[in-house]
């Protein structure tokens, strides 16, 4: 199942299918480690939409929901 | 002989320039008004060398002006040896950087820090074969306790000695033929950067790296990276920065499966810190304690030495004043600077030095990712991300930090919106006024009051500019490094290179400041600007002496307080003073013109034109909430 990573729930792990939006952000993902294939395990959710803390490669990286929902992953 | 320290983010770069530049140092350099970066001169091996510190970036393909700062000091100086910091424990994607600095062919050091953490997370490098395949020395180091620091120092002399620049790593054939055409296409267009090669070039603009497009904007070479870029998305289904990504990540990738062994990881009791840390409502719970904490000891170690302090500086200006008489213009002057020199001494470093100490440790702990996590959806709700909190904690302690510390938030737009509002939270000088005037006679509900009506006027105002300037960043992206136990000697140069930056920066404004302050009261111009004030006093009901105060605390903030009482004449102010009066004043002081320190570096940080407007805005808002309260309040008396 594809999901965009602002539903995934914490504690479960996705592999990142696609990352949509402007090549600006694409870019900056894949810097901070974050590349389509991955596995990524979702940590935990912040409160009022707050962020998301996601692991991968051994780096924690907090995303906004914003760019959490360009993520596509499938669990 | 210039050597760059280059690194991705929290790679432990900053401790390991610590022990280059405690190591020997020659002299130390101030931050100028054109790097910031931090610089210092050491001797290695007898060789006279400027080390820098370059802000940490993930790519040297980016978009965010710290990192834009630090790619184009290793294109544009002649740096003789460049040493890459990595993370070891994240080897796989420290590499990407390396890549690209390969691509630079200067010399080049490959750092493994972090070698501790490695082996913890179970990762083994061969560091023999790693240096072969990147044809670079490579140095295993755990900066922390300072081991490897003397292997560095003796290969970074190596490296440039032998000028070992690297083998130039090859991509694929579809971007190798795209490079080769568009470094013919440089060369016969006579493009050149100084001291970076034409394969560099030919990458970036492959890249389309802002920067570089808009450096050359040659039509030849433009059509022709649109038609490759057309043929390399045919072939590999992505643009030629995604693609090129891919490939590095790809790089990357084979090195580390080349060099690594990965085995079973030892448990981490960390894993478990934040369960609690960054829980929905424990991590609350504690960064309130935590802050509340950390306040209580900055203010209870000014308090205590403050005092003390002050009756030292005192003291000197009596003995002054009784040898050479009270009324000269020389006494007046020495007056000045002596109040200047004790303003910092006394008064501002007593809270600055424990606040910076106590920020460095919550910084180097990697507690401060966590707290923007924690109040990243507040602030969205003023329009900024979590890590704009920074500036504003700072704040609370002096101004001057906290506008120094916007720059590291990756807009503009941000840095503008965060040090604007910044400037308005009060500092430990207006605090003095709150508690002294506020909770002293009016009582500590009022004074907590104004406090709230602070925070509040502040998520307004965020509010108002967040809309006044569409956003252009997409939200927050931060990495959360795992906790980390920093070691003192770093912790104690860290916090000394912030000092210096008020040191050098804030406190000539300071004494300056107060010479004029003396000036004033030995020409006696006081009348006359009280007379120029009137209006402004009159309409906000307070005394006509009061006028004198208020440009006071726009050179020195934390003096309000004491030339109220000589202005009014009286230490009781209470028999001088209403209660309305008080509120106003107050509400007005802290509200107003940022002092002449903070101007100073507002000024340095989002320039002229901002800062013309923070100073008229903040006293439009100071004005306004003064009126309101005064209005509210005689309304509320009334009824
Ligand atoms: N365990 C371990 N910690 C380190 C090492 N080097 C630095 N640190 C710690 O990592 C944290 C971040 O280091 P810092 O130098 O500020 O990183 P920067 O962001 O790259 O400048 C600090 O708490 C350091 O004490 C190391 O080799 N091993």
């Amino acid at each position: 199942m594809t999901l965009s990573l602002d539903a995934v729930q914490p504690g479960k792990v996705g592999r990142v299918k696609d990352i949509t939006g402007g090549m600006g952000v694409r870019l900056r993902l894949e810097q901070m480690g974050i590349h389509p294939g991955d596995v990524i395990h979702v940590k935990r959710k912040g409160v009022l939409r707050g962020p998301i803390l996601i692991e991968m490669n051994g780096v924690e990286v907090a995303l906004g929901r914003g760019i959490a929902s360009r993520i596509l992953v499938e669990v | 002989m210039k050597i760059a320290l280059v690194g991705q983010p929290n790679c432990g770069k900053s401790t390991i320039f610590n022990h280059i530049a405690s190591y020997k140092a020659v002299t130390s350099n101030f931050p100028g008004t054109t790097v910031s970066f931090t610089e210092s001169k050491v001797s290695i091996y007898g060789d006279l060398c400027i080390c820098v510190d370059l802000p940490g970036t993930y790519s040297l393909v980016s978009r965010d002006l710290a990192e834009i700062t630090a790619r184009n000091y290793l294109i544009s100086e002649e740096v003789d040896a460049i040493v890459n910091v990595v993370d070891a424990s994240i080897l796989e994607r420290g590499l990407e950087l390396t890549i690209q600095l390969l691509e630079l062919k200067k010399p080049l050091i490959l750092c493994l820090n972090m070698i501790d953490e490695a082996r913890r997370k179970g990762i083994f490098i061969d560091k023999e074969k790693l240096s072969e395949i990147l044809g670079i020395p490579v140095v295993e180091t755990v900066a922390v306790k300072g081991e490897g620091m003397n292997e560095l120092f003796r290969e970074i002399r190596r490296t440039y000695k032998e000028k070992l620049v690297g083998k130039v790593p090859q991509y694929g054939p579809t971007i190798e033929k795209a490079i080769k055409q568009l470094t013919e296409e440089i060369k016969l267009n006579g493009i050149r950067e100084p001291y970076v090669s034409k394969r560099f070039l030919a990458l970036r603009i492959l890249e389309e790296d802002p920067y570089f497009l808009k450096k050359f904007p040659v039509d030849g070479l433009i059509k022709l990276k649109e038609k490759i870029s057309e043929t390399i998305k045919k072939e590999s289904g992505q643009r030629p920065p995604l693609a090129i990504s891919s490939e590095r990540h790809a790089m990357s990738l084979n090195i580390f499966e080349d060099v690594a062994e990965v085995k079973t990881p030892k448990p981490d009791f960390r894993d478990r810190l934040d369960d609690v840390l960054m829980h929905p409502i424990w991590g609350y719970v504690f960064l309130l304690l935590i802050m509340y904490g950390f306040f209580q000891i900055v203010f209870k170690f000014g308090g205590y030495l403050e005092g003390p302090l002050i009756d030292v500086f005192n003291n000197l200006i009596n003995q002054l004043k009784s040898s050479y008489g009270s009324q000269t213009l020389l006494t007046k002057l020495v007056e000045g600077v002596i109040q200047g020199f004790s303003g910092g001494i006394a008064i501002v470093l007593p809270y600055l030095v424990p606040f910076l100490l106590g920020l460095s440790l919550l910084e180097d702990l990697g507690y401060l990712p966590r707290i923007a996590y924690l109040t990243d959806a507040f602030m969205h709700k003023i329009g900024l991300h979590g890590k704009s909190v920074i500036p504003f904690i700072l704040g609370y302690g002096c101004n001057v930090p906290a506008v120094m510390a916007t720059r590291i938030l990756e807009t503009k737009r941000e840095r503008i919106i965060s040090a604007t509002l910044s400037v308005l939270v009060p500092c430990s000088a207006r605090s003095t006024i709150i508690f002294g005037l506020i909770a002293f006679y009016v009582g500590p509900t009022a004074a907590l009051g104004i406090y709230v009506l602070n925070i509040f006027v502040i998520a307004v105002a965020g509010r108002i500019m967040s809309k006044l300037m569409p956003e252009e960043a997409p939200g927050l992206m931060l990495e959360v490094p795992a906790y980390r136990l920093p070691s003192l000697k770093v912790l104690l140069l860290k916090t000394w290179f912030r000092l210096r930056e008020f040191i050098y920066v804030a406190w000539p404004i300071l004494i300056v400041g107060s010479m004029v302050l003396s000036l004033i009261e030995y020409a006696h111009w006081d009348i006359l600007i009280n007379n120029l004030l009137y209006p402004l006093t009159y309409v906000l009901s307070l005394p006509k002496q009061v006028g004198v105060t208020l440009i006071f605390g726009i050179l020195r903030k934390e003096l309000s307080l004491i030339m109220l009482m000589q202005a009014l004449g009286t230490p009781h102010l209470n028999q001088v003073l209403t209660h309305l009066q008080m509120m106003t004043f107050t509400i007005f002081v802290v509200f107003y013109i940022p002092c002449a320190a903070t101007i100073g570096v507002l000024w340095k940080e989002i320039g002229r034109k901002w800062t013309l407007f923070s100073i008229g805005f903040t006293t439009g808002l100071a004005l306004v909430l003064a009126l309101l309260v005064k209005y509210i309040w005689i309304l509320a008396a009334s009824l």
